[in-house]
């Protein structure tokens, strides 16, 4: 069933299957993998790490795809080998003892070997292939099948051996790494490519200006995609790691929580509430503008709230550093002593780029800050070109925003004119870039802040004077008058300038306040006044009513007594006073 | 010890002719299966041992087929190989042994090179 299936896919017009490799992003410059089932040739000079990466491919497919995978060594006894890779992390021993890797050095001694006649190498396919069929194996290394050319004195059988060898582990469908030594014009010595020709890889260790960088670059993969750059790669303590920028994943999940700059003010600028946690922050400026000040508040904030912190100085030592940080009150030591923040302080030429890129990852993964800060990021040209730092750092940023680090990166600028285009490579990854400027105007140089860009929020347009004192950094709204920005001892002039004008104001305001009093006062006792005659008035009003009532009250008494005098005619009168008064309406 | 006795012997006697006094060998011959070559190479190294080493010699013929494993822990890589083992030192033969020549003096069987190396070897 299982052939019967393998040859339908072989005839099918079906895309190349391809076997993971495992090895980080060598999977995503070829699409995928080596071809499965397939020959694939690696070459590169001595030392360039060829060794290495077949092995890493044996051991991720034992370990990560549970393909078993034969090495077999021209050069390394099993002992050698297993000893050199074990730096790696690898574990040869357990993974042999499992029946996942199989290790055959063969050796050959070209003193001890007389030729005698006709022969070809069933022997090594007999092993090989006892090798394969004993743990299962999928894949397969030969290294360094060259120096059979060494020690095999008859190049013709050879070649027609090797060409036989290399159809032989196709059709037992084991994807297989061969590799070989560079040539000096061809890509390797004995020209295997003539017979490996389905996928063809690269190595190279360069040195230029002093520093080594490894390269790898797929020269040829038939039947399929795959990045043709040179990617730079290292070997670290966890394999080798390419570093394809074409496969950045931006994948990450950008966080919505926020966290302080170390500076309210410039929190306040960046929409209340800081930086995004997660994001990049790049602060450039020109010498003695105040990034590392700028730095060493973040890390103070983030310490302080209980967080990590990894601070990569390239520029300063740690005691120094340190002591400069206290002259700007901020105070680091305890950060230190509690285990919250580590320092890792070097001069960046001191090793290579990958190599610094190597312990920045490795800190990372080990100690998992929240938070990481290079200073300045800068100094890491002078260990590679500018598109390498660029490389590096878009794959580092990558790394850092996959787990949620908060990073902070100084960027020193040669001058204060160039300042915002001397980073075009670098600020593209940056989410945020606070530019510092120095601003010099009535013979004094002051520091000036403002956010040049802050993706995702809404940040200040303004510029701010950043004034570093004993008491900290403080963002200072400037003054502006005349269309000039005022800053330092003008801004303060002016600061006084408009207090006392301020006083004078208030001042005046006061006593205009009090002469508005005594008015009301005024208008006060005379409403007082009327109301006391009015009061008066009505008294009088009510009296002469209530003698007019008296008076009328007495007169009707007087009458009904004169009738009551009068007897009986008290209706009578009555009748005839009424009866005139109606003759006298009509 | 009863080697090296002989080989004293043998020089002073200065004519390798007494084949008793010379130590014995043993030889192996990794074939693969009944190829032509295989074939070819055992019915050589039967017909220089009768011819050189009657009497003294024991040839094993291994099939690398049958028995893979050995393969690895011989180090062989080609077929046929015949491997001397004793006298030392350790010797590989790889090819059909056609090269009666080369198998001779690899196994010190010619007889002036033979004194010569012997000369050698007890200087």
């Amino acid at each position: 069933m299982k052939t019967k299936q393998k040859t339908k896919n072989q005839s099918a017009p079906e895309p190349l299957e391809k076997t993971a490799t495992g090895i980080a992003g060598l999977d995503e410059i070829t699409g995928g993998g080596l071809p499965k089932g397939r020959p694939t040739l690696i070459c590169g000079t001595a030392g360039c790490g060829k060794t290495v990466l077949s092995m890493e491919f044996l051991v991720r497919g034992a370990t990560e795809y549970n393909e078993p995978g034969v090495f077999m060594a021209f050069e390394e006894t099993e002992g050698e080998l297993a000893k050199n890779v074990a730096s790696l992390g690898f574990d040869l021993e357990r993974l042999a003892s499992r029946k996942k890797l199989l290790l055959d050095f063969v050796r050959i001694e070209r003193s001890e070997i007389e030729e005698t006649g006709e022969y070809d190498l069933e022997g090594l396919f007999v092993r090989l292939s006892h090798a394969i069929d004993s743990i299962g194996a999928k894949r397969v290394v030969l290294d360094t099948i060259e120096v059979l050319f060494a020690s095999l004195p008859n190049e013709a059988i050879l070649r027609a051996e090797l060409r036989r060898l290399f159809r032989w582990l196709k059709d037992k469908g084991v994807t297989a790494i061969i590799t070989a030594e560079r040539g000096r014009e061809s890509f390797t010595r004995h020209g295997l490519e003539e017979y490996v020709a389905d996928c063809v890889i690269l190595l190279d260790h360069r040195v230029n200006e002093q520093i080594s960088t490894r390269r790898l670059r797929v020269v040829k993969y038939r039947g399929s995609w795959h990045g043709t750059n040179e990617y730079p790669f290292l070997i670290s303590d966890e394999g080798i790691s390419v570093m394809p920028v074409t496969s950045m994943g931006l994948n990450h999940t950008a966080s919505e929580q926020r966290v302080s700059s170390g500076v309210p003010q410039l929190d306040a600028m960046l929409g209340g509430k800081g930086y995004y946690r997660g994001s990049s922050v790049l602060t450039s400026g020109s010498a003695g503008t105040g990034k590392t000040s700028l730095a060493a508040a973040f890390v103070a904030a983030a310490a302080a709230r209980g967080e990590r912190c990894l601070y990569f100085a390239f520029e300063e030592s740690v005691s120094q550093f340190m002591r400069n940080m206290r002259s700007i009150g901020l105070d680091l030591e305890p950060f230190v002593k509690s285990g919250l923040l580590q320092f890792h302080a070097s001069r960046p030429n001191l090793f290579g780029l990958e190599m610094h890129l190597l312990t920045i990852q490795d800190l990372i993964r080990k100690w998992k800050p929240r938070n990481v800060v290079i200073d300045p990021v800068t100094n890491l040209i002078n260990a590679g070109t500018a598109t390498e730092v660029t490389l590096m750092l878009t794959r580092l940023i990558d790394q850092l925003k996959r787990q949620q680090i908060t990073s902070l990166f100084t960027s020193l600028t040669a001058g204060d004119h160039g300042a915002e285009q001397s980073e075009v490579g670098m600020s593209s990854l940056m989410d945020t870039w606070l530019l510092l400027r120095n601003l010099e105007s009535n013979g004094e140089r002051n520091r000036a802040l403002y956010v040049l860009k802050s993706r995702g929020m809404a940040h200040s347009n303004q510029i701010r004077e950043f004034v570093l004192s004993s008491k900290g950094i403080q963002l200072v709204d400037v003054h502006i008058g005349d269309g000039k920005v005022l800053t330092g001892s003008a801004r303060l002039a002016q600061e006084a300038r408009t207090q006392s004008e301020a006083a004078l104001q208030q001042q005046q305001r006061r006593r205009r306040q009090h002469e508005l009093e005594l008015e009301r006062t005024a208008v006060e006792a005379q409403i007082a006044t009327l109301q006391a005659g009015l009061a008066a008035k009505t008294e009088q009003c009510k009296l002469e009513l209530d003698e007019e009532a008296m008076r009328y009250q007495s007169s009707a008494a007087r009458e009904s007594e004169i009738a009551r005098n009068r007897m009986a005619q008290v209706k009578r009168v009555s009748d005839g006073r009424q009866k005139q008064r109606n003759n006298g309406s009509q | 010890m009863k080697n090296s006795a002989s080989r004293d012997g043998v020089h002073e006697s200065s004519e390798a002719a007494d084949a008793s006094e010379r130590e014995s060998y043993v030889l192996r011959l990794y074939v693969t299966g009944t190829t032509a070559k295989s074939v070819r190479a055992i019915a050589n190294i039967k017909k220089i041992c009768e011819e050189h080493l009657h009497g003294r010699y024991t040839l094993e013929v291994i099939d690398i087929y049958q028995r893979p494993v050995l393969a690895k822990t011989e180090q062989i890589l080609a077929a046929p190989t015949l491997v001397k083992l004793l006298p030392g030192p350790l010797r590989q033969f790889i090819g059909d042994l056609a090269d009666t020549e080369r198998v001779l003096l690899g196994l010190d069987l010619r007889p002036d090179r033979e004194h010569n190396n012997r000369l050698g070897e007890q200087k």
